[in-house]
């Protein structure tokens, strides 16, 4: 891996919190377009997206933390994550910059908060009196993988 | 020289030679003295050896020389071919096929596993009978093992602390098996640490690595000499441990001790000691550890599956694509041209003949790209002729294979996936149906047993079969034998037809079974067939006869991209439904529904045709629920129907099927998506899922 993208992470805010994502996992971040919903699919699953042709399922991030709803805005964007040859977009309330966070400025214990949201904490980082919460995607992604 | 650039036309060639040598040879089997066909297999030998020491793959040019040695003194009349010599043959086939899927799949031809078959060959060409020198082979691995002995007295390096004890005898507690893995590097390995993660992950696939000296972080930084030990637990044993590190190049030796007896003595004491808290801390660390690694296993992945499918075209195919697209960028101008030009009544008809002109051309095109990945099904038939060969043999029984159709096209994908359903069907028709040759002439029938495999295109789809002139199913011994399983219940027992009864042979729970060989057999693997068959979006249907043999019918539809559906309205939202499902569209009065049992029904026809409401199914708004007439699509599966209630109609359509994607697999009652004109999803009903 690349020192360079190494540590750089994408953030973004969902309610009043920001949240970081290893940018190598994201492909691009888009504008919403029209949602299909997908009928018997897992409560946090929004729909499926059209992406320049091909179909992508787009998760619900607020659903998935168990965030109260919040109305789709200009601000909202879909971010569009590949991993393990899957792609998959996770909706954020917004999204507009890109960090470049120290692995020493990452606390990894993930005692600090104690929340549902607590099982896809990688760590915290910060950075300018700034607190990022760096996600696990594969948590985030994985383990309904397994329940299905 | 970079040699990459050529890979994939070694591959396609090679597997080209291979497909013919091994056709030849089981012509030759059978005219032995015919000299073209010798002629030919030297010629094929001659080929991949040119081809394989221009590649730098030198195993399989050596095994080639020592083919032609052979086969040139066979031409020259001084040794006459016999049985001996053609399964022999078959054997450097087999050979050389195996290291032609190891180069397609690890980039490298692997060991030279073929040392034997070349003293084989060269006993041939001595003219001697060839004595398999096990006696020799087997004192050197004695001498190998006192080596080791030796060696692994002596590196009593590893000095197991306590967490790994611990884990240790837990792993034992839970019958799992741990050992001692001692590798050591060929010298003139390049990368050591590469190599030491390759095995790492090598192993690790099959067990979970507790300990390793020296520490994981050395063995990355290349900070170790030759040699690194292991120390893993697994559930599987040595044999398959030591038959995992033999397919990685560059080790120079390896050693797999396991550990179990050293703990088993002092098992009770251990098991007091064992301080549950660290064990279990230290697996917590091995799970935090797990992200990086599953990290380095994704490129080591997409390092390897690096050489993609491909297609070999026919030439004339691709000039017709080539006008096709030229014939494109000539409407597209012609567009342009009317986009531009002042708004008269003209344009509105040039608009409609450029419309017209245009979806003449993407049909054409749609047409055209379609035959692209069409290839001849001959490529997965050609390996059946073998297959049945080697199986008669086995078997004892006498086995003709007919083949017919081979020249019919289907698509790429279910080439590479037709393949192993067709294999278990006529490994079913061979092992169970035909009968053995004394029984066959007990029953007035041909001693020779006959099984065919026909294709041929029927209409938009194309259908194989797999026919056997054997005993045929056992319709009372399915029926039991489902009984047993409890897969039927008495009563249904009793009013079930034969056909049905047929189909439990594809039900999950009956091919599990310990060995159904005692009943009329059919049933190895018959659910993976049907499963398989219906991901392709076909269908597979049984004809049998008792006495006279049994008949396994596969349909698949001609393209798997794009179908033709009829859009429905659910409320707001759209959905498609594929037309081949459709069996007619119809309206019914909402007072005519009745309730039987909880599910709606309807007299349609005189049958009872079971009503369901999409809306309630996928959970949608229906905004029709009120209205005195519902509008109705039958849809079928088999000889079953089901009428679904929609919203509205919208119209037939040219759909292309996008996959949900992993993510989305297995949403029940959704096929797959489409895009629609304006861009939105539209979701594909699957309708199998209702019934």
């Amino acid at each position: 891996m690349s020192n360079l993208t190494n540590n750089q992470y994408v953030i973004f805010r969902l309610e009043n919190e920001n949240y970081g994502i290893p940018i190598n996992y994201v492909e691009t971040i888009e504008r919403i377009s029209e949602i299909t919903r997908v009928p018997n699919a897992p409560f946090y699953l929004k729909g499926v997206i059209n992406l320049r042709g091909e179909v992508v399922p787009v998760i619900d991030l607020r659903q998935r933390f168990q965030l109260s709803k919040k109305e789709i805005t200009d601000e909202s964007r879909i971010i569009i994550l590949s991993v393990d040859e899957m792609i998959v977009g996770i909706l954020v309330d917004s999204s507009s910059e890109v960090l470049t966070i120290d692995n020493e400025a990452i606390d990894h214990t993930s005692s600090l908060v104690n929340t549902f949201e607590d099982d896809y904490i990688n760590g915290i980082g910060k950075i300018n009196e700034r607190m990022i919460i760096i996600l696990d995607i594969y948590k985030i992604l994985g383990v309904e993988l397994e329940n299905n | 020289m970079d040699m990459n650039q050529y890979i994939d036309i070694f591959f396609e060639e090679s597997k080209e030679h291979l497909q013919n040598m091994n056709q030849i040879l089981l012509q030759m089997e059978n005219n032995p003295d015919d000299m073209n066909m010798l002629n030919e297999i030297f010629r094929i030998a001659h080929t991949i050896k040119g081809m394989s020491s221009t590649m730098g793959f030198q195993n399989i040019a050596h095994l080639t020389h020592e083919m032609e040695n052979v086969l040139d003194l066979i031409r020259g009349g001084k040794i006459t071919v016999n049985g001996n010599i053609i399964d022999i043959l078959f054997k450097c086939f087999d050979e050389l096929e195996s290291y032609v899927n190891h180069i397609e799949t690890q980039g490298s031809e692997g060991e030279d596993t073929s040392a034997e078959l070349k003293k084989e060959l060269e006993a041939i060409r001595d003219g001697k009978a060839y004595v398999p020198d096990e006696v020799a082979a087997s004192v050197e691995e004695v001498a190998c093992v006192l080596e080791e002995v030796e060696m692994s007295a002596k590196g009593s390096s590893v000095e197991v602390n306590e967490f790994v004890h611990n884990v240790i005898v837990k792993a034992i507690q839970n019958e799992l098996n741990p050992y001692l893995v001692k590798v050591a590097l060929n010298p003139k390995c390049m990368l050591k640490s590469a190599r030491a993660y390759i095995i790492i992950n090598t192993l690790e696939k099959v067990s979970e690595i507790v300990y390793s000296n020296p520490s994981i972080e050395d063995l990355e930084d290349e900070k170790f000499d030759l040699d690194f030990e292991l120390i893993l637990v697994t559930k599987a044993d040595a044999s398959l441990l030591s038959k995992e590190l033999k397919d990685v190049s560059e080790i120079e030796a390896f050693d797999i001790i396991s550990l179990k007896e050293n703990y088993s003595v002092n098992k009770e004491i251990s098991i007091e000691e064992a301080d549950e808290n660290k064990v279990e801390k230290l697996l917590t660390l091995e799970n935090n550890e797990e992200v990086p690694t599953a990290n380095k296993n994704e490129e080591t992945k997409n390092k390897r599956g690096k050489t993609g499918k491909t297609v070999r075209v026919d030439i004339d195919r691709l000039d017709n694509l080539m006008n096709l697209v030229s014939e494109l960028i000539i409407i597209k101008t012609r567009l342009e041209d009317i986009d531009g030009a002042s708004n008269t009544n003209a344009t509105g008809q040039n608009m409609h003949d450029a419309i017209e002109y245009l979806e003449r051309i993407t049909t054409s095109l749609h047409d055209a790209v379609m035959k692209v990945r069409m290839v001849p099904i001959e490529r997965v038939f050609n390996r059946f002729p073998r297959m049945v060969r080697d199986l008669s043999k086995e078997l004892g029984k006498d086995i003709s294979l007919f083949l017919s159709g081979e020249e019919t096209e289907v698509d790429r994908t279910v080439i590479d996936e037709i393949g192993d359903p067709l294999i278990h069907l006529i490994r079913n028709s061979i092992d169970h149906g035909i009968e053995d040759p004394e029984t066959r002439l007990n029953n007035n029938k041909p001693k020779n047993g006959t099984v065919r495999l026909v294709a041929y295109p029927d209409g938009n789809s194309v259908v194989i079969e797999v026919e056997d002139d054997g005993r045929g199913i056992n319709i009372e011994k399915v029926k039991n034998k489902g009984l047993e399983r409890g897969i039927i219940t008495p009563q249904q027992s009793q009013i079930m037809e034969d056909k049905d009864i047929i189909q439990l042979l594809f039900h999950p729970g009956f091919s599990t079974a310990d060995k159904i060989s005692d009943i009329s057999g059919r049933g190895v693997g018959l659910d993976v067939v049907k499963t398989k068959i219906e991901s392709l979006g076909g269908v597979v249907e049984v004809d049998t006869k008792a006495g006279n043999g049994s008949k396994f019918t596969i349909r698949l539809p001609l393209t798997l991209a794009i179908i033709q559906a009829l859009l429905v309205n659910v409320g707001p939202e759209k959905y498609a439904i594929p037309l081949n499902t459709i069996k007619e569209i119809t309206t019914i009065q909402s007072n005519a529904i009745r309730k039987v049992q909880n599910n709606e029904v309807v007299l349609y026809r005189n049958t009872t045709l079971p009503i369901l409401k999409l809306s309630n199914l996928l959970h949608g708004t229906s905004t029709t629920e009120n209205d005195e007439e519902y509008v109705v699509v039958i849809v079928k599966k088999g000889d079953k129907t089901v009428g679904i209630v929609v919203d509205h109609l919208i119209g037939q359509q040219e759909i292309v099927i996008k996959s949900l994607g992993k993510f989305l697999s297995n949403i029940k009652g959704i096929a797959g998506a489409t895009i629609l004109g304006n861009g939105s999803v539209a979701l594909i009903v699957d309708t199998n899922s209702f019934f």
